[in-house]
């Protein structure tokens, strides 16, 4: 019984010091956020003598995070770095809810050669890289004229698509057919049948898909680079990394912008993490 | 049960018209774009060249140093962010009054989009281990992200920062849903800790294993974001991986039609390496 007792204690002393390790960045980020550039010069590893707010002001209005210009507007709200990321991340999200639930509904529903061959596209095209299509996909949206807010949320419905798709058809293929064919009879048409039979049957994979999604379009940074890279459409990747590249050795400045970047996932994950683990583990099961 | 076509379209066609604008036709425009002198635009037809990109690809050192670090940054992340992984999960389901805490730790950085974790880490690195270096006299802790070496070591530290508490949510799963009677089985028949690991736990959550293999190597493989923040290639090129290659080509050095077949090879590179992977994987599955 001694040694299963030791070695418990043993655990717990691990356990404490990689959770400090893997909580040390954030320390770091968040005290030296507070700090005048001179204490930080001084040391990166105290805590700040006074929490000095001016950092978060400069940093606030240099990364255009709530508003875009020196004072508060309602116009200047709708171009900044907040709101752009949040637009895009939320409406992309929900078109491809909608959009992949749609597909796949019909591509288990349907048996032909073509709903076969569309699922095996979709699948296929989860081993396209990025960089694959990246130069003429910029060319050719250039030429569309979809460089810009909605163009984006367009194309984050064609990246989203395949992975989506594939977890909602995995989910699908479950619900038996005569819970359809009861409502069929009864006269509802697939349209009908889609939106209030099976819609809300597909609230788990509507977690998981809106969840996995989210984080991927909120983090990401080369895509709005290429696309929405203009005043006013910038989102917080791409406004950080303006803002990184002319303050990289005002490491007081930096943190500061770098907490405040930070905040809103951490914020969602402290919400819904229970939803996020849950998500990300039926995601990865399929 | 089957439906009309004009049902299949409208239910399915939004989504296929998206996904074939954003990636079948620029793949297909893309691989024609890699035989030719291509200007990054689609104003005019450009002067098709033949095999020309694809011949330079062989000779430029820069993409061949960008593989090799590729290469050997994949296996090492692999291996390192597998192993921690599934180390955190061992260690959460212990139950242990922390492990609940300690899994949304773990997690947490995950949620933090690579660019600005690479930013966040470059001032660890640069900062605050030289304040360390200074205290203690270390010699390890000074010039980080000032060669080739830390700042392989550097983005390898970075990818297990993010990626092995995703990894541990991924094996926890799989650790649980080990039957309690099997390990019980084996407590009665006297096996030790290793052979419980051995013959019960690896064989189980080796599907897991197949999945965080996919993930860590295609992560690995095509990382760009962290690539860019924290070291942007340097110094001296020295830290390039093979997507910001592509991308600097195009971008830096204006040259469209090279880095179009660089980003072909890639996606072939990609391609076969997550198939032999998970081949090879669910051929092991089976075995064990």
């Amino acid at each position: 019984m001694k040694s299963k007792q030791n070695s418990r204690i043993l655990l717990y002393i691990i356990g404490i010091f990689t959770s400090f390790l893997f909580i040390s960045p954030f320390y770091i980020l968040i005290v030296n956020a507070f700090k005048t550039k001179r204490e930080l010069f001084g040391s990166t590893l105290t805590l700040p003598k006074e929490w000095m707010l001016d950092n978060f002001k400069v940093a606030l209005h240099k990364l255009s995070f709530l508003w875009v210009g020196k004072s508060f507007s309602i116009e200047g709200v709708f171009g900044s770095a907040l709101f752009n990321s949040m637009f895009i991340t939320i409406t992309s999200t929900i078109l491809i809810i909608i959009f992949s639930s749609m597909a796949a509904w019909i591509l288990v529903r349907t048996k032909s050669r073509m709903s076969t061959i569309v699922f095996y596209m979709f699948i296929a095209a989860m081993l396209v890289p990025f960089q694959a299509v990246m130069l003429p996909l910029v060319a050719f949206m250039g030429r569309l004229g979809l460089q810009n807010r909605f163009g984006i949320i367009f194309m984050y419905l064609g990246f989203g698509s395949s992975f989506s798709i594939f977890l909602y058809h995995g989910f699908i293929k479950s619900i038996p057919v005569s819970l359809e064919e009861a409502a069929r009879i009864d006269g509802c048409g697939p349209w009908k049948v889609f939106w209030k039979i099976i819609f809300p049957t597909l609230k788990p994979i509507h977690v998981t898909v809106s969840i996995l999604n989210t984080i991927w379009i909120w983090n990401d940074f080369l895509l709005p680079q290429l696309m929405i890279n203009k005043k006013g459409t910038q989102t917080i990747p791409l406004k950080m990394y303006l803002f990184f590249g002319g303050y990289s050795k005002q490491w007081h400045l930096a943190m500061a912008g770098l907490l405040i970047a930070v905040i809103p996932i951490i914020i969602f994950y402290f919400f819904a993490q229970k939803h996020i683990i849950e998500g990300v583990t039926a995601g990865s099961e399929k | 049960m089957n439906y009309n076509k004009k049902t299949f379209c409208l239910f399915a066609g939004p989504i296929i018209i998206a996904f074939l604008m954003v990636l079948v036709i620029p793949l297909l425009i893309g691989v024609y774009y890699s035989f030719t002198e291509w200007n990054g635009r689609m104003d005019q037809v450009p002067n098709f060249i033949g095999l020309s990109n694809y011949i330079a690809i062989i000779k430029d050192e820069g993409f061949r140093n960008a593989f090799i670090f590729t290469a050997k940054f994949t296996v090492v992340s692999v291996i390192v962010i597998n192993a921690i992984g599934f180390s955190l999960a061992l260690l959460v389901t212990k139950k242990l009054k922390i492990s609940n805490f300690m899994r949304t730790i773990f997690f947490m950085p995950n949620l933090i989009g690579g660019l600005i974790l690479g930013f966040i880490w470059q001032f660890i690195f640069m900062g605050v281990f030289q304040t360390i270096g200074e205290i203690t006299g270390w010699t390890f802790f000074q010039g980080w992200l000032a060669d080739a070496n830390t700042g392989f070591w550097g983005l390898v530290i970075i990818m297990v920062w993010q990626m092995s508490g995703y990894l541990m949510v991924i094996y926890i799963a799989a650790l649980q849903n080990i039957p309690k009677s099997l390990l019980e089985a084996a407590d009665i028949d006297g096996a030790n800790g290793w052979a419980k690991t051995r013959h019960i736990i690896f064989p189980m959550v080796a599907p897991a294993f197949t999945i965080s293999m996919f993930l860590t190597l295609a992560n690995s493989f095509k990382l760009f974001d962290q690539n860019l923040s924290l070291t942007n290639g340097g110094p001296g090129g020295s830290t390039e991986m093979l997507a910001l290659n592509i991308y600097k080509t195009a971008y830096t050095f204006t040259n469209y039609g090279a880095a179009q077949a660089k980003a072909v090879v890639f996606f072939l590179l990609v391609a076969s390496i997550t198939m032999v992977q998970v081949y090879i994987n669910k051929k092991k599955e089976v075995e064990m």
